[in-house]
């Protein structure tokens, strides 16, 4: 169960009627194989978009792509209204400041602790060490896991040190939050925990996220639940109701194969996603 | 086709030596943009400069000795020991120091640059450091860089003097020559273009280790495996590179000064 929300709300975007990140026919390949092709995708401000696939099926590169990580060989990307595919180094890592980011394992730095993992990106930004210290203790409170202040990394569980990463995306509270694969290699226990605060963060800032995940069961249950702030727990959304705000993208091969609602998803005919959902 | 396997082979060395050049000129202009991380700066010159302290001040007493016993016996033939303390300072100001603190140095520290920064590679914290708003150049390459340079510099001249030292130790207590005599011809034959170059060559090679090591740790793939061949890569590479570029920095100085 996680613990009450302390840090305020934030705004998603500028402009509320634009989208947060906008793909337009982008197509990368890596020595001579083609990762994806003429991918066209929007996130809009307070949607989760689940970003499914097989193995292999180039969702972290696109993920990546979001954040300016990698440049395509084509086609343009948007991130808060401003192209990404482009923009020179110094001027995404000011961009970089809006977004938080979870990497598939967690990626935290192993010589430093938790608290200065955290604490990383205020640290650079110059901020007082008050403000540090209650910012830290705000994100690790909110993953439960104030306690681990002063360990390192390696002393901690996967789904804990997964749990420092989420908290190292959300501690300057970004307009964006991109997850590789949040719950990946996880125990269905730990993997509930961590689906439950990517679903807080949804229900209760409204951040709107690109969430890549293999596991099904850890999609729909973003779709069919919500974070109930009073009970502190996520609850299923009444009479079979779907998150309106949670929608789904399908790559398969390099290629976008769906991208919809998840009302869509369960109820296409296309034998590629039967096969898939089955 | 083999034409194809020589082409792409020719198109990876040439993008190979490309990235490379870019990752140097960044590294040392970096000095001049914001934001500097001085913290790191000391860290690396402490774990690269006093960290390899031991194994240049061993490296640079033995080689002085063994410098003495093998010139000793080699010029008593002719009846010149007394020019052995010329010949052990002499080799060691101008060649000997700088080359083989710079090797010692290389097999430490390039192997620790390159394994480190490999290992942030493969775990993704690299990429990490970038989403997280850090230029990992400015962070991890630039400090790296100007602290094996100005650590090395001063390494050097450590390794010049112990390796004196053991000349010494050695013509006097081992072969019973007169010491003042040694220190005497040891001074005495040194010139500035000679001094000159045993700080010059140092300067080049603590910029070899410290860039081949970071370049090698940042284009780190394909898990531990590729750590692995990033460390052996950066420890022979740094080393090859280091006796060719003191081969040339020798040339150029006998052709600027003469001698």
């Amino acid at each position: 169960m996680v613990t009450a929300p302390q840090t305020a709300p934030t705004a998603t975007t500028d402009d509320p009627s634009q989208p947060v990140v906008v793909f337009d026919d982008v197509s990368i390949g890596f020595e001579g194989k083609q990762v994806l092709e003429n991918i066209s995708l929007t996130v809009s401000p307070g949607e989760t978009r689940i970003l499914l696939g097989p193995a292999g099926s180039g969702k972290s590169v696109l993920l990546k792509l979001a954040n300016g990580l990698i440049r395509p060989d084509s086609g343009t990307i948007t991130v808060f209204g401003e192209r990404v595919d482009n923009m020179p180094e110094e001027q995404l890592f000011q961009l970089r400041g809006r977004i938080g980011m979870v990497f598939q394992e967690g990626a935290l730095f192993d010589s430093l602790t938790v608290r200065d993992n955290v604490a990383y990106r205020l640290m650079e930004q110059k901020i007082p060490e008050a403000e540090v210290t209650q910012r830290v203790t705000e994100a690790l409170r909110f993953v439960e896991l104030e306690q681990t202040l002063d360990k390192f990394p390696s002393q901690l569980s996967g789904g804990m040190r997964r749990r420092v990463a989420i908290a190292r995306a959300i501690v300057n509270r970004p307009d964006l939050i991109l997850y590789d694969s949040p719950t990946g290699g996880l125990d269905p226990i730990t993997s509930t925990t961590i689906v439950e605060l990517v679903m807080k963060q949804r229900d209760v800032y409204r951040t709107s996220s690109l969430l890549v995940t293999h596991r099904l069961q850890d999609a729909f249950m973003l779709a069919t639940h919500t974070f109930d702030r009073e009970q502190n727990h996520m609850v299923p959304i009444p009479n079979g109701g779907l998150d309106s705000k949670t929608n789904f993208l399908l790559l398969h091969d390099g290629h976008l194969v769906f991208d919809g609602s998840t009302h869509d998803l369960v109820h296409s005919d296309d034998p590629f996603l039967k096969e898939y959902l089955s | 086709m083999p034409f194809d396997s020589i082409e792409s082979l020719a198109k990876k060395y040439v993008v190979a030596v490309q990235d490379y050049a870019v990752l140097a000129g960044r590294a040392l202009a970096n000095i001049f943009q914001r934001p500097h991380y001085f913290g790191d700066l000391i860290t690396q010159a402490d774990s690269i400069g006093i960290g390899s302290l031991p194994i240049v001040i061993l490296t640079g007493f033995f080689t002085g000795g063994v410098l003495a016993l093998q010139s000793a016996s080699s010029l008593a033939q002719f009846g010149a020991t007394a020019i052995t303390g010329e010949l052990v300072s002499l080799s060691m100001i101008k060649e000997l120091g700088p080359v083989l603190t710079s090797l010692m140095v290389s097999g430490r520290n390039a192997s620790g640059m390159a394994s480190e920064l490999g290992s942030m590679m493969v775990t993704e914290q690299i990429d990490a450091m970038r989403a997280l708003g850090t230029d990992p150049l400015k962070k991890l390459v630039t400090p790296r860089v100007y602290a094996t340079v100005f650590m090395l510099f001063f390494l050097t001249i450590i390794s010049d003097t112990v390796g004196t030292l053991g000349g010494a130790f050695v013509s006097v207590v081992m072969l019973g020559q007169n010491g003042s005599q040694y220190f005497h011809t040891a001074y005495q034959t040194l010139r500035f273009p000679d001094i000159l170059q045993g700080l010059v060559k140092p300067i080049v090679f603590g910029f070899i280790i410290a860039t081949i090591g970071c370049f090698y740790g940042m284009t780190t793939r394909g898990g531990t495996q590729g750590v692995g061949r990033s460390t052996t890569q950066a420890v022979v590479v740094s080393s090859v590179l280091i006796i060719f570029v003191d081969f040339l920095i020798s040339q150029f100085m006998i052709n600027v000064f003469g001698f």
